[in-house]
């Protein structure tokens, strides 16, 4: 097993990507092109699957290519190649060119981009101890095995299902000003214990989310398995035992494991400027938060701060430069409560008059166009916070939400209904047994508004997904949500089974 | 420098298997994909692109790890690699068997298919070159776009969507002979208009496999009318109603309930086709009326593999069912649940009859020949609503199967037999199995574009469907006008 040494993976590194660059810019440039940029990628992927502690798939995915994206008279043009040859690339500038013209014809809004300072050349590779593709798939596999072994003990667990996916994204990018070489990996373990019944079932997951890490995620760093693995036999027994929760308005304490997901849905979506101008309209849809309310919408209570980042240390969105050499970046998206930002990229921080781009460019594989993607989008702590029992102390009718399950929002970002892993009934400041049966239904922003207080930095983890969707054709991107603890006051909660009614 | 011929795929499936390790066996799967998009927003263009894709799988099944003979077990080792050129297939071969070598030994184990039981090709033959697709599918369809854009620019229409065109040759060869391919062709066009204030909406969606059949002006023509429909807005709390749900809604509910109508979760007791205290509810009725749902690789329009390609193994698809047949399969016959998909192996575990999932799904009243058409239900409607569309649907419960999403793009009231407006979005919770329970009317079934799940499966035909009682669970401001916003 080798450690990380913080270089770039010597097998891309090692490929000819300039030569294949300077082919495919000489070409646009010769065709016509007023902008060109390119891409080289190559994407490993491994998933693990494990059922009831036997291997159920074990599958190993590594996905190169080449893009060419283009300018031409104000018209966008993309495409791309699997070979990485200089003919390949050359061809693809040709192609990118020739959609441009021929899309030109259907389009009216001249694109310009934001402009970047050159960052010359440039190396990033995100923060990480051990490569997951240095470690055995047999030592993952037996790891994930004793796991479910040790569920599929107790006698409440009839079923375990149990999984890893690991990646690691090299990518080249340059536009002749910038050229940067990255490499990031992350990975997302779930475990998931089911328990069957002669009334029905149901199981719990989980609460690790998944990480900017190495292979040391699961051996120790950054995640404590083995204590919550102990736990989450007793905690499903409790739950099947639960009562249903009784419909109504609710104080909700909610943890990060829960939380990162509202934040990711109600925030983070609805402060992407391509979303916000009508861009997705047709797809994911537009926000409430439209610019004309920048500086004067109350998003939330005054103690809302908001922030989109590149730069947190084990962040899913986390890159030293986006998919158009624009240098990772912090800002804040909301301060006080009030909304004061935009996630951009060049395109859109352009045509709104930003300035610059705070570096939200993405594209999920060589194949498919950089779209405007999410950044890091995080709930700031309150230096100096109260602790979760502390925000559980001030509630005297109350549920307690920890872990994700089922999400859904609109198309403008306003209705939401999150449901999570376990629910703890609060009486009187403290917990007092389990419910099940429960879900939350808000809009945005009375749900914000109703925020009475934010943890400390005590309660503050980086949660986060690998699977965000966006745009046509569909892409998918990592990004992670840091988020404390929080107090929600007077919150509707729905009781699902009579809802299945 | 990676610089070499580029072989053809059917090249690249022999070669794979003549580089298997002597005694080993071995499934290869090559895909050759090529596709292009053209998207736009507010009357314009936005982002294009096209894009092809060559991907070799090797599926290396390493039975030594039973000891000899033995035939129980095996140890498996998958590797999908991009690009492979010839002087790469040995190097993803001997991945895949080192894989292999690493792996615990499989759960669903079995017995590759024999050449000899599996299906021939029909239309195109192993050695024929794949088939592909280029930005020039698009130059009939992109001019009337043009145009179109142009027109709904002119009276203040703002027009918005995607179309994509794409083509997935399939090339599965395996050590024990079969030779099988598939070339799928599949497209799409959305188109989605709105008023200059985004206050009104209305979508369409069609899928196509050539984009000769696509008239986008024909399309608009329709959204036009439809937001001419949403003139007056009438304001309706939660509740249950009367609901006439278009194809498209019904493809979206009916798709997630044959995703949840797998064997091997049902047999062990956790989905909502299990029943209580052990067994399945196959044989047990679910629909009020005598729907049928089924899928059919060869319905016309609809076309799909007739065989098994498994890329990699799941809860109800294996590795070592590459290659078997997979027939027309009834899931719900006259009401009654009568098969869940499975593998061999999900099969033998819960002791239903072995039945290949396939990749289209269709619903149909079972009386033949009655069936009404949308326009005919609105006008036997008196009083309910009409939806477009629904959107961003999630599980909320496995037991019941409760789902949760939005409707979109147009609600509408119908008041004796009339559209008389529109009415605010809602959220719902409805189960698409329980629905089945309240069916009061299913019309005539058509071809339908998915609108929520599209993306992943974009085969279907259903019906319109009248459902008594949907639960619209709670209000979504969402394309509300302005001063009905709440915002603080």
């Amino acid at each position: 097993m080798d450690d990380h040494t913080g270089q770039i993976d010597p097998e891309f590194a090692g490929l000819p990507l300039r030569e294949l660059a300077d082919a495919a810019l000489d070409q646009a440039r010769a065709l016509g092109a007023q902008h060109a940029d390119f891409r080289a990628e190559r994407i490993r992927g491994q998933r693990i699957a494990l059922s009831d502690g036997r291997l159920q798939s074990l599958s190993d995915g590594d996905d190169s290519g080449l893009a060419v994206r283009v300018v031409v008279d104000g018209t966008w043009g993309f495409a791309s190649a699997v070979d990485l040859t200089a003919d390949a690339a050359r061809t693809a500038a040709r192609q990118a060119v020739e959609v441009a013209r021929v899309a030109a014809a259907m389009n009216t809004e001249r694109i310009e981009l934001a402009p970047e300072p050159a960052h010359g050349d440039v190396a990033w590779v995100s923060a990480y101890e051990v490569d997951p593709f240095a470690v055995s798939p047999k030592d993952k596999a037996d790891l994930l095995a004793e796991w479910s072994a040790g569920l599929l003990a107790h006698d409440v667990v009839s079923h375990t299902e149990a999984s890893l996916y690991q990646v690691k994204e090299n990518k080249f990018y340059t536009d002749g000003g910038t050229t940067a070489l990255q490499q990031r990996v992350r990975l997302h373990p779930e475990l998931t214990a089911v328990a069957v019944t002669e009334s029905g079932f149901d199981d719990m997951r989980t609460l690790a989310p998944p990480a900017g890490r190495g292979w040391e995620y699961l051996t120790g760093t950054g995640w404590d398995f083995p204590t919550e693995l102990a736990e989450l036999p007793f905690l499903l027994e409790a739950k099947l035992k639960a009562p249903s929760v009784e419909a109504g308005r609710y104080d909700l304490v909610i943890d990060p494991s829960n939380l990162w997901l509202t934040i990711h849905e109600s925030i983070g979506h609805a402060t992407e400027l391509d979303r916000a101008l009508g861009y997705e309209a047709a797809y994911a849809g537009t926000s409430f938060a439209t610019p004309d309310k920048l500086g004067s919408l109350q998003y939330g209570s005054d103690v809302m701060n908001v922030t989109g980042d590149r730069t947190a240390e084990h962040g899913l969105a986390t890159a030293g430069y986006d998919d158009e050499g624009v240098a990772g970046q912090s800002w804040h998206l909301i301060r006080d409560g009030v909304l004061v930002g935009y996630q951009l990229d060049r395109r859109m921080a352009q045509l709104k008059n930003f300035g610059r781009s705070n570096g939200c460019s993405f594209a999920d594989s060589p194949g498919h166009m950089p779209l405007q993607r999410m950044a890091n989008v995080s709930l700031e702590a309150s230096p100096g916070g109260l602790n979760t029992a502390e925000l559980i102390a001030g509630v005297d009718n109350g549920i307690y939400i920890l872990g994700d399950k089922s999400w859904s929002i609109d198309m403008q970002r306003y209705n939401f209904q999150f449901t999570g892993q376990r629910f703890f009934r609060i009486r009187n400041g403290r917990l007092d047994g389990q419910l099940k049966d429960v879900a939350y239904q808000a809009t945005t922003t009375e749900f914000w508004n109703s925020m009475e207080a934010v943890g400390g930095p005590q309660t503050y983890v980086l949660g986060g997904a690998f699977n965000c969707g966006k745009g046509q054709p569909g892409q998918v991107a990592p990004v992670s949500h840091g988020t404390p603890a929080a107090l929600f006051r007077q919150v509707r909660v729905l009781n699902t089974a009579e809802e299945g009614q | 420098m990676p610089n070499g011929p580029v072989a053809a795929p059917q090249e690249t499936v022999e070669r794979a298997l003549a580089l298997t390790r002597p005694g080993g066996e071995c499934v290869v799967i090559a895909d050759e994909a090529s596709t292009a998009n053209l998207r736009w927003a507010g009357n314009t263009l936005t982002t294009n692109g096209v894009a092809a894709t060559r991907t070799l799988t090797v599926i290396a099944i390493d039975r030594r790890a039973g000891g000899p003979g033995a035939s129980d077990s095996a140890c498996v080792g998958i590797v999908s690699r991009s690009g492979v050129r010839p002087d790469q297939v040995e190097d993803v071969v001997r991945e895949a068997e080192k894989t292999a070598e690493q792996a615990s030994p499989a759960e669903d184990v079995n017995e590759l298919v024999s050449a000899d039981s599996t299906v021939r090709s029909e239309k195109l033959s192993w050695s024929d070159s794949p088939e592909a697709t280029d930005f020039g599918v698009f130059r009939g369809f992109a001019a009337e776009l043009g145009e179109t854009l142009r027109a709904a620019e002119g009276v203040g229409r703002k027009l918005y969507g995607f179309a994509e065109h794409g083509v997935t040759s399939t090339f599965l060869g395996t050590s024990t002979g079969v030779r099988l391919r598939y070339d799928q062709p599949e497209g799409r066009l959305e188109l989605n208009a709105k008023s200059p204030d985004m206050t009104r909406s209305a979508w369409a969606g069609a899928a196509t496999r050539d984009f000769t059949d696509v008239d986008v002006t024909a399309v608009d023509r329709d959204l036009a009318e439809r937001l001419s429909w949403q003139a007056r807005r009438v304001e309706l709390p939660a509740g249950r109603y009367e609901t006439l749900l278009p194809p498209t809604a019904v493809a979206d509910l009916m798709i997630y309930l044959y995703w949840a109508a797998g064997a091997r979760d049902a047999g062990e007791g956790r989905t909502v086709f299990a029943k209580p205290g052990g067994g399945t509810l196959v044989g047990e009725r679910l629909a009020a009326l005598p729907v049928d749902l089924y899928s059919d690789p060869a319905y016309p329009g609809l076309e799909c593999p007739p065989f098994v390609i498994a890329h990699a193994s799941g809860r109800d698809s294996s590795v070592f069912d590459n290659g078997l047949p997979s027939g027309r399969a009834s899931w719900i016959s006259s009401g009654v649940l009568s098969a869940l998909h499975s593998s061999r192996y999900s099969a033998a575990v819960t002791g239903l009859p072995a039945t290949q999932a396939v990749d289209n799904l269709i619903m149909s009243a079972g009386a033949p020949g009655g069936a009404a058409s949308l326009g005919s239900m609105i006008a036997s409607t008196k009083r309910g609503l009409l939806l477009t569309c629904l959107w961003y649907i999630r599980e909320v419960d496995p037991q019941t199967l409760l789902l949760t999403g939005l409707t979109r793009d147009g609600v509408y009231l119908v008041e004796d037999g009339e559209v008389t407006g529109t009415v605010n979005n809602f959220r719902f919770n409805e189960s698409p199995v329980g629905m089945l329970s309240r069916l009061a009317d299913v019309g005539a079934t058509e071809p339908t574009l998915p609108r929520e799940w599209g993306d992943y499966f974009n085969r279907a035909a259903m019906p319109p469907l009248r459902v008594e009682g949907f639960n619209m669970s709670s209000v979504s401001q969402a394309s509300l006008p302005a001063v009905a916003v709440t915002s603080v």
